[in-house]
């Protein structure tokens, strides 16, 4: 977490805390910076503090306890419209009774801004967000689709230096979903615009951020970038949260710096990574993704540990297979692979011998 | 394919048309709905359609005299009420022949208060001529011409006549004419004296009262229903308690209690004089004039403004304001530019509500308004159950029935009736 | 022998108790003076025959209800308590049953038939007499100075007696007074009140006090009015001031001066079976009869309208006081005063109250 110094950052939470009831923390103990033109995604369940991360930092709720601070200034104490921060919301929130232009026109109005540089600004934004015949029109004239990208063009005509989005594709369907993934992380990138995203989407953070921020519970679990999150869980919630993970519960017998055993419940015998686990007798939670398991003997590594397993159930899903298995009493083991000319096709009710390499197995906490 | 599309329209597979056995399929459900709203139908026409319908009616129905008169009536039509002189025999004998069926039947009473509506006199002229027309014989005491004027002068005076005849038709605009301080006279429509005029003053002042109560009620309620939109949901519904109380009181108590309040030895007066910031000689005078019903009417009404305004603003998303501050706009400019503007259908559903309540109110401003708070639905009201005259009051109703139509047409054209929501 | 006698009780109880059920509606004015009816006739009545009475508190509105009920077809009153005035109309309307008083009311206890007992007071065929009562006013004696008022007039002398003055907000009584203190005698009021000069005439004196005067138009305003020190004087019924000042003993008492008589009775409506007739006709007789009338007066101070009732009138049920000192027809009390003239304003009430509005509203 000391990766970006103090003195660059753009955005920092230092130490911030949150409470609305004086009983509970909703944050807890919250400290994060980001250097500029960063695209930062705050993933987690509803309830995780995260949108409550995004108020705080766009001015709308106070924050208990801690500092914000915005290119080094403290802002707890400027009003919202006042701090010059762009946001997107999650129903968009355009004005009904405007049209686009109008509504595009709103912030630079309030600004003060003179009408010829108004206009012209306008045009500009509804060009960038590819709308530009779409002034005339009033939001509920708009598709989802459209009206996502009016509100995104509203949100950055004034030309904020910092974005806030509060999952803003949520109401969109999968494909414009996708598309719009796209024209946001390529916008953000074009104008070098710092950017807080929140989504409870894993997919979408993985795919448009520089880091994301994992919350639950009112902390960020981890903070780093999308292939470290993945394939790099720092404790079990995030390999849990973060894409398909197969668990097994056991006991850690024996532990050095870079390889652990672990005996399952079951009572086999595994090799794994230790990640935070540190003393023999800890509970553990072994976690291994479903593409990283490998039952194909002949592609096998040869000092491969393999575990006995049962076929359950085999699921074709076009591009891949993906088949449950039982392993070590979990019946809930899922085994993908790719849909190529070799492919094994596993029947139900057939015993395997599966295995993976001890640095895709890792021990987490449990 | 083609030939359906060159020869017509399209066919169904049994070769009616399609549009036909469409119609057909949804018959079965089109009955079906309507069986389902029937009884309500049944009772909006009974209890709402045939009142209005028969209001209108006797707006301007007049048969009364034809019916009681119906030889009299064909007589006097070749008698000419211009020349100044009283019409001939034939039209007094008709007269007595009339008047013994209707001593008979009691008709003849009924017929006079009608006919004192436009002359003052002719109900007892009636009611005394009657007794003593009864005891004429129709062939032998002939002729009557004397004997009549003998009984009452008023038969010797050519305006009787000439009132019986003009009122002589079985649909009359004289209802009308008299709600609008106007008269039917044998010379067409005439202005009632001045003395007489106060219909159409009574007509403008109600409209403008109401337009008055309507705008306090805008003042009062929108921050009302602001903060019952906005609040907690506790709190919100303690204060929406508070605003339905004056539902669960009864309107004559709520209004007996503003005069307590109002009048010069009332709460509010004697409160300012114990302040010092009235003299004790010269207290307020708040009640028995617009001011008290201004006041009492717009705390009455309050909460038909507030509840349209607060389901109104209760679908408004918070969000909208937060995009707008976020935005840069300051909180006044937020709610002015932002909010307020989305709120403006409620305000016009309880603009129309209040402003439709407020015209037809009449007990509140008989109580607490004088002289000068009083409405045209207490002139209504006053020919309803004191002076009988229906036909008066129908045409007054008809009248504020129109001007409410009238205005509820400007109110689309200005601001769009769409605009116009209870919520949701 | 047991059983046939408990059979027999069986039987005579349900026949009382179908006598129970027959009930009859009553129409009148609600408050205190429903309150006196009710025990002087109601009850007694109830007792005698087993009828209930409802009470409806309508008759305010008794002949636009009328009216319309008759219209409908179907009329759910028996009996109405209603002013002359509207008596006199619903018999011009044909809504109210034609009466003939000797053989459908009771005579005196001496014999003399009704109609001459009743006297002039029958002022229509329809009409049953019950109460006379009158129109005048009170004052608080403790805003009146050392000189109370005696004469009628001081209601137009904001300068012997300043403050509020309340009066009906009707023509009715109040051009009469007008005119009166306008210098016009007692007998030539309707003759000039009958012309548009004295219209007017009557207006302008009117005119003069228009600032100091609060219109009522419900019987219970001005006694609260008064009550509440909100005015000097003001004009309602006897029945009511006698009740402010007696019962609730405000500071307040009687100018019986140019009080203006008025009557109140019964009418039976037309359009009811032969069978509610009959058992209305009945009621009637009985509710009217000498001791009944008298005894009304027991409870409210409004004169019996028949001769025969006036010596028997005693003493307040419940305050024990003489009543007949109280009764507008006290000759100490009536040395100047007014009958309503029924006829007059039959003919003349909507256009001079057209007239009398539209001053108003000036």
């Amino acid at each position: 977490m000391t990766d970006t110094a103090v003195d660059e950052a753009f955005v920092q939470f230092d130490r911030v805390q949150k409470s609305y009831d004086g009983e509970i923390l909703v944050v807890k103990d919250l400290n994060l910076s980001m250097p500029k033109g960063e695209f930062l995604t705050m993933l987690g369940p509803s309830g995780s503090g995260k949108t409550t991360c995004l108020m705080m930092l766009a001015g709308f709720e106070t924050a208990t306890h801690g500092e914000i601070l915005l290119d080094g200034q403290p802002i707890n104490n400027i009003p919202p419209h006042k701090r010059g921060i762009g946001m997107v919301f999650q129903n968009y929130a355009l004005f009904p009774h405007m049209t686009v232009a109008e509504n595009l026109a709103f912030p630079l109005e309030v600004r003060k801004m003179g009408k010829s540089e108004r206009d012209q600004k306008v045009k500009r934004a509804l060009d960038m967000v590819q709308m530009g015949d779409f002034g005339g029109r009033r939001p509920a004239q708009l598709s989802g689709g459209q009206q996502q990208r009016i509100a995104l063009a509203r949100a950055l005509v004034f030309e904020p230096e910092l974005v806030l989005m509060d999952e803003p594709l949520g109401a969109l369907d999968k494909q414009l979903r996708e598309h719009m993934q796209f024209e946001i992380t390529r916008l953000a990138h074009d104008l070098g615009i710092t950017t807080v995203y929140v989504t409870h989407d894993q997919t979408e953070a993985l795919t448009m951020s520089d880091r994301v921020a994992v919350f639950e519970d009112g902390r960020i679990q981890q903070l780093a970038p999308p292939d470290e999150l993945y394939e790099e869980p720092a404790n079990s919630f995030v390999a849990q949260f973060i894409g398909e993970n197969n668990t097994l519960l056991g006991e850690i017998v024996e532990v050095g710096t870079d390889s652990c055993v672990v005996k399952l419940d079951s009572g086999e015998l595994i090799d794994a990574l230790p990640v935070n686990v540190s003393n023999v007798g800890d509970r553990t939670k072994v976690s291994i993704r479903p593409e990283r398991v490998e039952f194909n003997k002949d592609r096998l590594n040869p000092n491969a540990h393999t575990i006995k397993a049962e076929v359950k159930e085999f699921i074709y899903m076009g591009d891949i297979f993906r088949f449950r298995l039982s392993v070590a009493g979990n019946d809930d083991f899922i085994v993908k692979t790719r849909n190529a000319p070799d492919a094994v096709k596993l029947t139900p009710g057939e015993t395997i011998e599966i295995g993976w390499l001890p640095q895709d197995c890792r021990a987490l906490d449990a | 394919m083609s030939d359906t599309a060159q020869d017509g329209p399209m066919l169904a597979a049994d070769g009616t048309t399609l549009k036909q056995s469409l119609a057909r399929s949804l018959r079965r459900e089109k009955m079906r709905a309507l069986l389902l709203i029937a009884p309500l139908l049944i009772f909006i026409f009974l209890s709402f359609v045939v009142p209005i319908v028969s209001m209108l009616f006797r707006s301007i129905e007049n048969s009364i005299l034809q019916d009681t008169l119906p030889e009299t009536v064909v007589a006097l039509e070749n008698w000419d009420d211009q020349s100044g002189e009283l019409p001939d025999e034939e039209v007094y004998a008709a007269f007595v022949r009339d008047m013994l069926v209707a001593v008979d039947a009691k008709t003849h009473t009924r017929l006079g208060t009608r006919l004192n509506y436009e002359e003052t006199g002719m109900s007892s002229m009636f009611r005394r001529s009657g007794r003593q027309i009864s005891r004429l014989d129709p062939v032998e005491d002939a002729p009557f011409k004397d004997k009549l004027i003998d009984i009452h002068d008023g038969w010797g005076d050519v305006n009787t006549w000439a009132v019986i005849k003009t009122h002589a038709v079985p649909y009359t605009n004289g209802y009308f004419l008299n709600a609008v301080d106007m008269q039917r006279t044998p010379e067409g429509a005439q202005a009632q004296p001045e003395s007489k005029q106060i219909l159409v003053k009574l007509f403008g002042r109600t409209l403008y009262m109401s337009l008055v109560i309507t705008g306090f009620c805008i003042l009062l309620g929108y921050p009302i229903a602001f903060l019952l939109a906005n609040l907690p949901m506790r709190s919100a519904n303690l204060l929406m308690i508070l605003v339905l109380l004056p539902f669960w009181t009864s309107l004559l108590v709520r209004t007996s209690a503003w005069k307590v309040m109002l009048q010069q030895q009332g709460v509010i007066n004697d409160t300012l004089v114990w302040l010092g910031l009235v003299d004790d000689a010269a207290r307020l005078i708040i009640i028995n004039n617009q001011i008290g019903t201004i006041v009492a009417m717009t705390h009455i009404l309050l909460p038909f403004m507030i509840l349209p305004m607060y389901s109104v603003m209760q679908t408004i998303p918070p969000t909208y304001v937060r995009a707008a501050k976020s935005l840069g706009a300051t909180n006044w400019t937020a709610f002015w530019r932002v909010y307020f503007p989305q709120s403006i259908p409620g305000i016009g559903a309880g603009s129309i509500l209040v402003f439709i309540l407020a015209i037809g109110y009449y007990i509140t401003p008989e109580i607490v308004g004088g002289t000068q708070g009083v409405f045209i639905s207490n002139r209504i009201a006053y020919h309803i159950s004191s002076s009988l005259n229906w036909g008066l009051a129908a045409a007054l109703g008809t009248i504020l029935l129109g001007a409410v139509l009238i205005l509820y047409w400007a109110y689309d054209r200005i601001v769009g009736i769409d605009n116009v929501k209870l919520g949701g | 022998m047991k059983l046939s006698t408990s059979i027999l009780a069986i039987a005579a109880a349900s026949v009382a108790g179908m006598a129970t059920a027959q009930e009859m509606t009553i129409v009148s004015w609600g408050g205190a003076y429903t309150e006196s009816q009710k025990r002087a006739y109601h009850d007694p009545y109830s007792t005698n025959t087993g009828v209930t009475i409802i009470n409806d508190d309508s008759a305010a509105e008794a002949v636009a209800k009328l009216r319309a009920m008759n219209e409908a077809g179907n009329v759910t009153w028996d009996v109405v308590d209603v002013v002359a005035a509207d008596a006199i109309r619903l018999c011009d309307e044909g809504l109210a049953l034609e009466i003939n008083a000797d053989e459908q009311l009771a005579p005196a206890p001496d014999g003399t038939p009704a109609s001459e007992d009743f006297g002039d007071l029958i002022v229509s065929d329809c009409f049953i007499p019950q109460i006379v009562y009158s129109t005048t006013f009170g004052y608080r004696t403790d805003l009146v100075g050392d000189t109370p008022p005696t004469d009628v007039c001081a209601v137009f002398d904001t300068e012997a007696y300043p403050g509020m003055r309340s009066l009906e907000k009707r023509p009715i009584n109040n051009m009469e007074w007008a005119l009166i203190c306008d210098g016009v005698a007692f007998e030539d009021v309707y003759d000039v009140l009958e012309t548009e000069e004295g219209q007017e005439q009557a207006l302008a004196k009117l005119d003069t006090i228009k600032d100091s005067v609060i219109w009522w138009s419900a019987g219970a305003d001005t006694p609260q009015l008064l009550a509440d020190g909100e005015v000097v004087m003001g004009s309602t019924y006897n029945g009511r001031l006698f009740s402010l000042i007696e019962e609730q003993n405000q500071p307040v008492a009687m100018l019986w001066d140019a009080q203006v008589f008025d009557l109140d009775g019964w009418i039976i409506p037309t359009g009811l079976s032969e069978e509610r007739t009959q058992r209305a006709l009945d009621y009637v007789y009985f509710a009217t009869d000498t001791q009944r009338l008298a005894d009304q007066a027991k409870y409210i101070s409004y004169g019996p309208a028949r001769a025969s009732s006036a010596p028997l009138v005693g003493t307040h049920a419940d305050l024990g006081i003489e009543m007949a000192p109280h009764m507008p027809t006290d000759p100490e009390n009536s040395k100047r005063t007014f009958l309503y003239n029924y006829e007059f304003w039959a003919d003349y009430r909507d256009d001079i109250d057209a007239k009398f509005q539209a001053w108003l509203s000036q």
